[in-house]
């Protein structure tokens, strides 16, 4: 085995830190995503466990409420014997600046090899990550970036449709506010499929089209031969105007029910970052029924989040 | 200076000569299984089940095993290893597991795979088959079937080259 036949043509991961998806190649997001994929395997034995990070440490940082991606980060970091504190300040009272850039200095005074950090203030992991010697992974800033999701979206429509090249991908609703979709446009459209987006209109950012994708306002137009229906969160904490009339009128126009769901494609897939909003973005039986990836992408998430945990704590500091 | 220690058709003689060992120890292929290390040693694994198959008739499991996340030096290499698959499409417990390898030479690997597979279970006994022994032995390990021993000094390097991988099958030994 050592040495074995010398060369190894695959890319070699070097970043202490990830920030974006928009900062990534095209071959590291298939890196990560091909690591993902041996590791999904670890969580389907008995023994959920390889000793990979042992002796490392890692601090979850939550400057925002959050339950799925902090409990997801804390079994990846189990799963690969990582030691893991966690740190919320669900407050939000916490200033930028001075105190967030304490409260991570404390962290690495206390040794802790890797942050994983999410913060209202987009741009907080990439101002953290410049000063810090600990890696950092953004776990959601602001609507900017939520790396991590992104990429757990698109290993899932890879594992289920194989190539995602030309693949067509629409994401839906609040595209104004969604990190996840500004994740989801970088990395689909690196890897070669044909993004869309629609919403109402004062919830699609203005030159969105820039990033290389194409808008459209009317949902049943819009969800015709698409192969991958995303479908977005209402943000309800995130809106302090008023960006649409009613949950009720949003719901007629933009809300995935199963009538609407007749114009797709038969191997349309659904998906969905959660938490789901029944009956305004997406109607329970079709977050339950068969084009549903939702609980996949939830269990590709702790695989994903392994590879980016290992591949960033692994890089010398 | 290459110098080549083994050939095809060497190899093939090996291999089956392997095979036979392993029926002959075991009394047959009763709960015989094959585990390859990533990635010669699967391509090992995999032709001694083809032996075994020929001889015996019985085909046996066959899983894959990657050992990069338990090896002991991961955070002193320089380089990141690729982490490759890892399958075990079958329960091992109480398995005579037959792991495979193509060269042996400090034996940390050997000892980073046997904390992996007694993660999946508790076989019955683990045996080891390696193409090539070169010494150098850094652990108490020792292999049950050996296609060949070489000789070498640390400054050498053993080149196992199989078809499936390399497009060739030898075995060559250069100054380091």
């Amino acid at each position: 085995m050592e040495a074995a036949g010398g060369v190894r043509t695959e890319w070699r991961w070097t970043r202490k830190d990830l920030v974006s998806l928009e900062e990534l190649s095209r071959e590291e997001i298939e890196l990560v995503l091909d690591t993902a994929e041996s590791f999904k395997e670890v969580s389907a034995r008995e023994v959920k466990k390889v000793p990979a990070l042992r002796g490392k440490t890692v601090a979850n940082l939550f400057f925002e409420p959050s339950t799925r991606t902090r409990t997801s980060f804390e079994l990846a970091a189990k799963r690969l014997s990582a030691d893991i504190v966690n740190f919320s300040s669900s407050g939000s009272s916490t200033v930028k600046g001075e105190s967030l850039k304490d409260t991570v200095r404390n962290m690495e005074a206390m040794q802790v090899d890797t942050l994983v950090v999410r913060h209202s203030s987009s741009g907080a992991a990439e101002y953290l990550a410049r000063f810090v010697k600990a890696g950092v992974i953004n776990a959601g800033d602001g609507i900017h970036e939520h790396p991590t999701q992104g990429l757990l979206d698109i290993f899932t429509i890879r594992e289920r449709k194989k190539n995602l090249e030309g693949l067509k991908v629409c994401l839906v609703g609040d595209i104004l506010h969604s990190r996840v979709a500004r994740s989801n446009i970088w990395g689909l459209t690196k890897l070669g499929a044909k993004v869309s987006v629609c919403g109402p209109p004062t919830l699609i950012p203005s030159k969105i089209e820039e990033l290389g994708v194409t808008v459209g306002y009317d949902l049943d137009e819009a969800i015709r031969g698409q192969d991958v229906l995303n479908i977005l969160r209402i943000q309800l904490e995130r809106q302090r105007g008023a960006f649409f009339p009613s949950i009720r009128e949003y719901a007629a126009e933009y809300g995935i029910s199963k009538e609407r769901l007749e114009r797709a494609k038969k191997d349309v897939l659904i998906m969905h970052p959660g938490p789901v909003n029944r009956g305004v973005e997406l109607a329970g039986e079709v977050a339950d029924g068969p084009h549903s990836v939702i609980l996949d992408q939830v269990t590709n998430g702790i695989a994903v989040r392994m590879a980016v945990l290992f591949l960033t704590t692994m890089v010398e500091r | 200076m290459d110098k080549l220690i083994l050939d095809r058709a060497a190899i093939e003689r090996a291999v089956a000569r392997m095979a036979h060992e392993i029926l002959e120890k075991n009394k047959g292929t009763e709960g015989l299984a094959l585990v390859g290390i990533q990635t010669r040693g699967v391509v090992l694994a995999e032709r001694l089940k083809a032996a075994v198959q020929s001889i015996a008739g019985v085909s046996a499991p066959l899983g894959i095993l990657d050992i990069n996340l338990y090896r002991d030096d991961l955070t002193r290499v320089s380089e990141q290893p690729v982490i490759h698959k890892t399958e075990i499409p079958f329960d091992i417990d109480d398995k005579v597991v037959v792991l495979a390898d193509d060269v042996l030479y400090t034996g940390r690997t050997i000892r980073a795979a046997l904390d992996a597979l007694t993660d999946f279970g508790r076989p019955r006994r683990i045996e080891l088959a390696v193409l090539v022994d070169r010494g150098h032995r850094e652990l108490p390990i020792r292999p049950d079937f050996v296609g060949k021993n070489i000789p070498t000094s640390r400054e050498e390097i053993v080149q196992v080259r199989l078809v499936e991988t390399d497009g060739k099958d030898e075995v060559v030994v250069s100054q380091g």
